[in-house]
């Protein structure tokens, strides 16, 4: 459509004026940042000392394991998340009635607040007044996630799971939902067992849309922050520091700001390459198919 | 005979699943329930599925005598402030990207994934300290500002799907019939794109009421909210648990309301559109 070319800017400046204030001004504050010795305790204000906090940053071992324990905890919520999600999406592939109600119920968490949800697992998990150390207790088992790092880190992982296998689930009934029905006819008649279908026929047919919805929770997963943050600030220890925990404790406790600004751009570029690296992996995963 | 029954089987395991799956959802939520209106005291002695007697002193004590009556209007207000700013410019711009060729906006998916995808952590080092700089620093205005950077990326790229759907034809007629630009969109589109602007608006709001993040960095005390205000419970002297709990509850109401009301294209829009139907 032809239009006065004024008035189609007037329509979308204010929005880009906005987005570069608050979205293109900070990243660029903090590549500046980033090469200056900026502690709110040091006197002397900011020094120029050019690429030190980069090279601080590769030898600083806090960091690399928080980055470690990051990736691990993507690693196992999404190995729990994704077969879940696809199993229990294809045993309610039927119409029956009630799915409306059921989903809205799977919906719940989705748009729940996530610091609501971290203190929930609080008040399940706490010692004093929590019902799952209680009954685990009674079966034997000590169960606290204030002392013990594996049972803290394993929390973390059942509340990602309970907070987003919903979502696992969600995605994959639309995505079952929309597949053709041509093929199961033919397998019907060619006499293949569900497991058959169910390999040869809906999971190559539903693989974008697992490929996507690894990539959703992959990323999800790797920025985890409030729900963590709430129930176990990243502790026992270091247990359950991921990465962005850390960077905000960074950033609250020791205030070096051109040492925080190094990570956080460090940080955003690796987010950037993985989001590259697994959109050009999608891509071509589905061209191929 | 044999197919009834198997078909009967089924139907039967699938319920099983479903309220198997829906008692594992909903027991944390009942639990926190039960917690928040219990007695400091019976919350000590053991867990009681079942609330021994009903008390409503942790939901008006926090509420009437503490500050959180306070964090309540902040959250409600920031949230509200923050879903108009986002509509009224989403609303202009999806627009624009919608019907001009503008270069750039076949990037928006992209630009909206990276807005969603980065870590929200890295971006509260120049926030605090440009907002310490323009005095932005504990107001309202300031947080209702800083939201659009993950909301209005997402309601421009929810709004442009139903924008692109209404045909074209008719904006063209109401221009020959002597419409301005904007007349057309205040005629035309914002009637005919109403349920989606409501869905959005929905989700924007949902979104800035969730936030914490930044609510906890670049506020002290005046523009406080809700979800920041959930962490203060946790104190070196012991937690109120009860509170906690009730507080925590009222966190959730909108979530609850809103997905009952409108359930559907929430779902579409929370799933961030990979549900289609």
């Amino acid at each position: 459509m032809k239009g006065n070319k004024k008035q189609v800017w007037g329509l979308i400046s204010p929005t880009l004026a906005l987005m570069i204030a608050i979205g293109v001004i900070p990243v660029i504050y903090i590549i500046y940042l980033s090469v200056f010795r900026y502690s709110v305790f040091a006197r002397t204000g900011m020094t120029y000392i050019g690429f030190d906090n980069y090279r601080n940053l590769m030898f600083d071992s806090e960091f690399l394991s928080s980055l470690r324990l990051g990736l691990s905890f993507v690693f196992f919520c999404c190995i729990i998340e994704i077969p879940l999600g696809l199993l229990i999406a294809n045993l309610l592939t039927y119409e029956f009635k009630g799915k409306g109600i059921f989903r809205t119920i799977m919906a719940l968490p989705l748009a729940m607040a996530p610091v609501s949800i971290g203190s929930m697992w609080v008040l399940l998990t706490n010692p004093d007044v929590g019902p799952l150390p209680y009954f685990l207790g009674k079966v034997g088992v000590e169960y606290n996630i204030g002392v013990n790092a594996t049972q803290a880190f394993a929390t973390t992982v059942f509340m990602d799971v309970w907070h987003w296998t919903p979502f696992v689930i969600l995605t994959f009934m639309a995505g079952l939902a929309s597949l053709p029905k041509d093929p199961y006819e033919a397998s019907l008649v060619d006499g293949a067992n569900r497991w058959q279908t169910f390999r040869y026929i809906t999971l190559p047919l539903l693989r974008p849309v697992i490929l996507t919805t690894l990539f959703i929770r992959i990323m999800d997963t790797f920025r985890i922050f409030d729900e963590v943050w709430m129930l176990t600030s990243g502790g026992p220890g270091t247990a359950t520091r991921f990465v962005s925990i850390h960077l905000v404790r960074e950033v609250l406790r020791s205030m070096n700001y051109g040492y925080s600004s190094a990570m956080s751009l460090f940080l955003l570029y690796l987010t950037i390459v993985i989001c590259w690296l697994l959109l050009t992996f999608i891509s071509a995963a589905q061209e191929e198919s | 005979m044999q197919a009834i029954a198997k078909k009967r089987l089924r139907l039967f395991l699938i319920y099983l699943l479903c309220i198997l799956i829906a008692i594992v959802t909903l027991f944390p939520i009942y639990w926190m329930f039960v917690v928040s209106v219990q007695s400091k005291l019976e919350i000590f002695s053991g867990p009681h599925f079942f609330p021994p007697s009903f008390h409503s002193e942790n939901y008006t004590r926090p509420f009437f005598q503490d500050v959180y009556g306070r964090y309540l209007v902040n959250s409600l207000i920031i949230a509200t402030g923050n879903t108009l700013l986002v509509i009224f410019l989403a609303v202009m711009s999806t627009y624009a990207f919608s019907r001009f060729r503008i270069p750039g906006s076949n990037n928006i998916f992209f630009w909206t994934i990276t807005n969603r995808m980065a870590p929200a952590a890295v971006f509260i080092v120049p926030f605090f300290l440009m907002f310490n700089r323009l005095g932005l620093r504990d107001t309202r205005g300031g947080l209702i500002i800083l939201y659009c950077i993950f909301n209005l990326p997402f309601a421009i790229w929810l709004l442009k799907g139903m924008m692109d759907s209404i045909p074209k034809e008719l904006d063209e007629a109401a221009m020959i019939d002597g419409c301005s630009l904007w007349g057309v969109l205040i005629r035309i589109i914002l009637p005919l794109a109403r349920p989606g602007i409501m869905v959005t608006a929905i989700l924007t709001w949902i979104f800035a009421w969730n936030e914490y993040l930044f609510a906890s960095v670049l506020t002290n005390v005046n523009a406080r909210t809700m979800t920041t205000g959930l962490i203060e419970f946790v104190t070196v002297i012991g937690t109120n648990w009860g509170e906690m709990a009730a507080v925590s509850m009222v966190c959730l109401i909108p979530a609850v309301v809103f997905i009952s009301v409108a359930q559907r294209h929430i779902i579409a829009g929370l799933t961030f559109g990979a549900v289609k139907d």
